[in-house]
This record gives structure tokens, C-alpha cells and sequence, in this order.
């Protein structure tokens, strides 16, 4: 390895990306793009449930009862209808996710002690949100019982209207607010996506423009070429990272509770893995387009789908659950969680720090090897 | 001494055979110009020569280095230009040129000596801050040169490279070239111009990657009885009896 020719190489490379306004965009504004915009899409926080009711009663005592819904923020009510055929056409227009249906007699129910009926039709094609959405109705609901029991029927004596009181309090997210789940694993995807597509261009172009056949009769080096190149590159993929910290912290409200060090050294292990899995592409490749759309497939397909970001690996058959060993951002995704939510050290991550490395070895290897200097 | 020598180097791509038992010896400070129509494996000459493409067979040795066993030493000994411009259109001229004398070590010492006496007989001086993209024709080629020429290198191997360059250029360019001979460089070009060809020392004709002949210009004019070169190649390919219409083959 000769220093003088990689310095050579990484500048030269760095000039480019420079003076190339797409190269500049794609490393500097995309990223940023896609943690806003994926950072607001892909938050799992279901708020303003739209809701449509059909009060039959319309009494105090149900007016009460759908003020307890009024005032939660989780729904939204967005009309009062009479019939059953407006209540289904909300729901299936999209318009409304929930229809509240208060029976004639549910006032007079309450009033004698008895379990009074509420109907809620619940749109359950999106299942996620709709058992979320149960969820907070129940929630309601309980709500209301408690505050019956307390004030409503004093002369009534209800020794314990609830025999087991429920009062969770769950760590590292404790308003389950999913931005600060979905932020770190968002900046897993973004790195490993752009850090291989950027370089899944830069061999594949200098073949194409034909500056590589110049190149390959020079005394360079397989692994002077691979180190020069991913150098510039390397120095991206951190700034992107810097960037991706600042907007999480500052944008999302999403501060890192472990330490930084740690994050950025172990972010670089991934980032050289992520980039020369690029590299490699483009080695074999030679051809920018097909680069290009390789690395997207390779990595923002199994990293969205497979890395545990957005679906739990737990929940996976067996054989997908297998798969994800292979897939590199699943250790990056337990190592950034791991230091964004709940501060752990080293210690705790030193697996996963680990495969990591391997993996960037192997990138890195192979990158090396495939590198051919000749033209065909 | 011997400076390029090949031995019945043949190089296929698929059915198509593009150098077919190619043997030539060329001399230490020769200019040797190669001519053929298009697609007579000039250009896969140049690649098997410099050591960035394997043969299919045969041998070769450059500067007494073997294409295959030793491509990588070769490498300090050659310098080469490209057909297709090869160089950084995003960098500026010193930029390609700073960039080629890292990558082939040129030592700092006499690095700025060097980039002066190329960057004045070239003429690029006034453009070394343009862009390589920005350059006419002409001067990129110069440029080309110059980058090849950076670690002063044994062996020269050249491309057409004064395809599309106006006369006047193409004079400097020979200028140049006359320049590095004195220094005892062996260089090998590839010219569609036969003009240029007459300025070679000897030179090969090539058709279907075949050496039709291989001999001073002078020899093959007389041999023919032609007055021009041009003249001796054309009836030379239609006594082969392989292309029908010399005129559209061979440019003057
Ligand atoms: N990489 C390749 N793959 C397949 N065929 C090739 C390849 N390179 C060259 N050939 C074929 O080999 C033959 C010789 O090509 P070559 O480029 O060496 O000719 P040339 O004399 O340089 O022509 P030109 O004057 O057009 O530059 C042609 O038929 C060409 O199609
Ligand atoms: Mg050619």
C-alpha cells in the first residue's frame, strides 16, 4: 500500500463528488429528505382516530359519556348520523375509522345499575392501527367506569370496583412515543442506503466514462484503489450521520441517552461495511445503472424489511428469522437503539459490534479481490 | 535491444478472433506505427501490449517484462494513452497531471522540473487551471500525453491519438513525440492517418487481426511499386480479397 497514491486517489475522488451537483445532492440532501419525510410517514402514533356517532339516547348521561371521547386526543369526532347506512358509508369511504352506537335505553342502564351496551364499529383493514385504536376505546371506557363508581351512584356501595389496579411503567420510551423508536432506526436505513448507493457509482462510472482503462495501466494498486475511493466516501457517510444525530435531536426531539463516542465508533464500523458492500457492487458490476439498482434491492429492501427497524424479528417464521443474520443493519439497529433509548455501553453490544466488523471485513476483502485491472 | 516482442499473440472474444498470431519485435527507441481499418485489433494490440487485457494465447514481453507473469512491474516501465479520452474531465489540467505523477511516484524533487518542461511543449501552460473537459480536442490529447509522459516511461504505447486533432496539433504532437525519441523511448502508435504513418520508423499493416506486412515505409512503397502509403495499403487489402471497398476503410 502506498500512502502517496491513496492520498492521490481520495482527493481526486473527493473533487469530483464536489464538483458533481447530482453526487452532492445525493449525499447531502437526500438523506436529510428522506428523515423527514419517513420520520413523520412511518410514525406508529395514532392520533385523531376520525370517529362517527349515531346517539340514539340523547341524554345527559350520553352526552357525558361521548364527552369523555370528545376530550381524549386520540379521536377525532367528525359527524352524528341516524342511520346505519351513514355510519357504513364513513367508514367506507375512509373517512371515519370508528362508529359509535349508543342504544335507546342507555341512560336508563346506567341508571339502575346495570351494564349499559355501547356499539363501536371499527374499520379493521389497517389492523394495526385498529387494535390500537381498541385499545384507547377501552382505555376511555375504563376511564368513564372509574369516575362512575366514584361520584355518580354515591348512595350505591361498590366495595372495590376494580380488584386489580393496572399501572404500568414501561422504560426507555415511557410515553410510548414511537418517533423515539422509529428516528434511530431510520438513520440505520439511511446510512446503509445512501453510504451503498453513492459508491455503488464510483468504480462502475470511471469504467463507463473510460477513465478506469487509463487508470488500470498505472502501477495503482487493487487495495489502493478500494481504500482511496471509500476514504471521501467515509467522510460523507459521517457528516450524514452528524446531520442525522443534530436533526433527530433537534427535529424529532429525539436525544441520544447513551454516549456519542460510542455511537460514531461503532457507526463507522457499519458505514465501512455499508460502503464497501457499494464498492464490491460496483466492482462487479461495471455498470452504473445496474449498480445503482442492485444496491437499493441489496440493502434498502432487507434493511427496512428485515433489520427488526419497523417489523420485530420475534415475530418472523422461522426461516425469514434466519435470514436476518445475514443482513447487517439487524446488528446496527440493536447497537443504535440500544445506545439512543436506553444508554448501554459496550458491554452490552460488544456481539453485535462484533458481526459488524466481520462483516465489514468480508466487504472489504472481496472488494479487494474482485478488483480486476483488466478491461475484459 | 529488444524493447517489444510478441510471439504468435492471439487474443478471441468469442468466435471473433480480434489479434490473430501476432509476431513482431520492435527495437529500443523505435517508433513503430500500426495501421488497419477499423476493427483490425489495434486496439486489443495495445490492450494485450500494456498488460491490461490477457491473450488467448501466444506470448509477449514489454521492456523484457511478460504481459501476464510480470503486469504489474510492466506498469512502471509503459506509459499509455487510451483511444477514448481517459482522463478526469471534472479535474483541471495540473490536477490530472499532479494526479498521475502520485499514482506513478513521481518524486517530489523533480516533479515541478518535469510538469514545466511538459506543461511549456505542450503548450498547455496557459489552461493548466482549465477543466480537462473544457479542453478542444487537441489540447486534450496533449494532456493525455502529458499524463502518460509524467514518470518519463520506456515504452509508449499510443491510441489513434491524433484522431479528430486539427494538422496544426498534430504537428506539435509529432513535435513531442520526435523529442521523446531522442531520449531513446520506444513508442507505439496506432494512426488511421497514413501521412502519419510515413513518419514511423517501420510500420505494421493489420487487417482481421492479422500482420499483412511489417516493414519500413519506404520498403512497403517499393515493394508495391505506389508512390504513397496509402496507395501501397489499399492494393495490399485487396489482394487479401477480404474488403471490397478500400476507399471507405482506410482514411487519408
Ligand atoms: N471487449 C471486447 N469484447 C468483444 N469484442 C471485442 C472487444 N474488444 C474488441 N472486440 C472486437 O475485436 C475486434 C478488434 O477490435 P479493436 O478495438 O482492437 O479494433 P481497432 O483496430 O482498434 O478498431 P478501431 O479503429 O475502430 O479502433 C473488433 O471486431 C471488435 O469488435
Ligand atoms: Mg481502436
Amino acid at each position: 500500500m502506498n500512502l502517496v497514491r491513496i492520498r492521490a486517489l481520495a482527493k481526486k475522488e473527493f473533487l469530483q463528488i464536489l464538483r458533481d451537483p447530482r453526487s452532492l445532492i445525493l449525499s447531502l440532501a437526500i438523506p436529510v429528505l428522506l428523515l423527514v419525510l419517513f420520520g413523520y410517514a412511518l410514525t406508529l402514533d395514532v392520533d385523531n382516530v376520525p370517529m362517527v356517532i349515531w346517539d340514539q339516547d340523547n341524554s345527559q348521561t350520553a352526552k357525558h359519556f361521548i364527552l369523555d371521547f370528545h376530550n381524549s386526543r386520540y379521536f377525532k369526532i367528525i359527524g352524528y348520523y341516524d342511520t346505519y347506512q351513514d355510519l357504513v358509508w364513513k367508514i367506507d369511504t375512509g373517512e371515519a375509522m370508528i362508529a359509535m352506537v349508543l342504544p335507546k335505553d342507555f341512560s336508563r342502564y346506567l341508571g339502575s345499575g346495570q351494564p349499559a351496551p355501547a356499539q363501536f364499529l371499527i374499520d379493521g383493514s389497517d389492523s394495526n392501527t385498529a387494535t390500537i385504536a381498541r385499545g384507547y376505546i377501552s382505555s376511555v371506557i375504563a376511564n368513564y367506569n372509574q369516575h362512575f363508581f366514584a361520584h355518580a351512584v354515591a348512595g350505591v356501595t361498590i366495595v372495590n370496583p376494580q380488584p386489580v389496579s393496572f399501572k404500568p411503567r414501561p422504560w426507555f420510551n415511557p410515553n410510548f412515543e414511537s418517533m423515539i423508536f422509529i428516528v434511530p432506526g431510520l438513520i440505520v436505513v439511511i446510512i446503509m442506503t445512501i453510504a451503498a448507493l453513492l459508491t455503488s457509482l464510483t468504480v462502475a462510472r470511471e469504467w463507463e466514462r473510460g477513465t478506469m482503462e487509463q487508470l488500470v495501466a498505472t502501477p495503482v494498486r487493487p487495495n489502493e484503489l478500494v481504500v482511496g475511493k471509500f476514504l471521501p466516501y467515509f467522510c460523507i457517510g459521517l457528516f450524514d450521520l452528524i446531520l442525522s444525530v443534530i436533526m433527530a435531536k433537534f427535529v424529532f426531539s429525539v436525544p441520544v441517552q447513551g454516549s456519542v463516542a460510542l455511537l460514531f465508533a461503532l457507526s463507522s464500523l457499519f458505514l465501512c461495511g455499508a460502503l464497501m458492500m457499494g464498492i464490491l457492487i460496483s466492482i462487479i458490476s461495471r455498470n452504473q445503472l445496474l449498480a445503482s439498482q442492485f444496491a437499493i434491492l441489496a440493502t434498502f429492501m432487507p434493511t427496512v424489511l428485515l433489520s427488526g427497524f419497523r417489523y420485530p424479528i420475534w415475530n418472523m417464521p422461522a426461516a425469514v428469522q434466519a435470514v436476518t443474520y445475514l443482513v447487517p443493519a439487524r446488528y446496527f439497529i440493536v447497537i443504535v437503539r440500544g445506545i439512543y433509548l436506553k444508554g448501554v455501553g459496550i458491554r452490552d453490544l460488544w456481539q453485535q459490534a462484533l458481526f459488524l466488523a466481520l462483516f465489514a471485513a468480508a466487504m472489504i476483502f472481496l472488494a479487494i479481490r474482485k478488483f480486476k485491472k483488466k478491461v475484459a | 535491444m529488444i524493447s517489444i516482442k510478441t510471439s504468435n499473440l492471439t487474443r478471441t472474444f468469442g468466435s471473433n478472433t480480434a489479434v490473430d498470431k501476432l509476431t513482431i519485435e520492435i527495437g529500443e527507441g523505435e517508433i513503430f506505427g500500426l495501421v488497419g481499418p477499423d476493427g483490425a485489433g489495434k486496439t486489443t494490440t495495445m490492450r494485450l501490449l500494456t498488460g491490461i487485457l490477457d491473450p488467448s494465447g501466444g506470448e509477449a514481453w514489454v521492456h523484457g517484462k511478460h504481459v501476464v507473469k510480470d503486469s504489474e512491474s510492466l506498469k512502471d516501465d509503459i506509459g499509455y494513452m487510451s483511444q477514448r479520452f481517459g482522463l478526469y474531465e471534472d479535474l483541471t489540467v495540473i490536477e490530472n497531471i499532479n494526479f498521475y505523477a502520485d499514482i506513478y511516484g513521481v518524486p517530489r524533487g523533480e516533479r515541478k522540473g518535469r510538469i514545466d518542461k511538459l506543461l511549456g511543449f505542450s503548450g498547455l501552460a496557459p489552461f493548466a487551471k482549465r477543466y480537462a473537459g473544457k479542453l478542444s480536442g487537441g489540447m486534450k490529447q496533449k494532456l493525455g500525453l502529458a499524463c502518460a509522459l509524467i514518470h518519463t516511461p520506456k515504452v509508449l504505447f499510443l491510441d489513434e491519438p491524433t484522431n479528430g486533432v486539427d494538422p496544426v496539433s498534430r504537428r506539435d504532437f509529432w513535435g513531442i513525440l520526435y523529442e521523446m525519441l531522442k531520449e531513446k523511448v520506444t513508442i507505439l502508435i496506432s494512426t488511421s492517418y497514413l501521412d502519419e504513418a510515413e513518419r514511423c520508423r517501420r510500420v505494421g499493416l493489420i487487417d482481421k487481426g492479422r500482420l499483412l506486412r511489417c516493414d519500413t515505409p519506404a520498403a512497403i512503397k517499393a515493394e508495391q511499386g505506389a508512390k504513397t502509403l496509402e496507395e501501397a495499403f489499399i492494393r495490399i487489402i485487396t489482394q487479401q480479397g477480404q474488403i471490397t471497398n478500400p476507399l471507405s476503410q482506410i482514411p487519408t
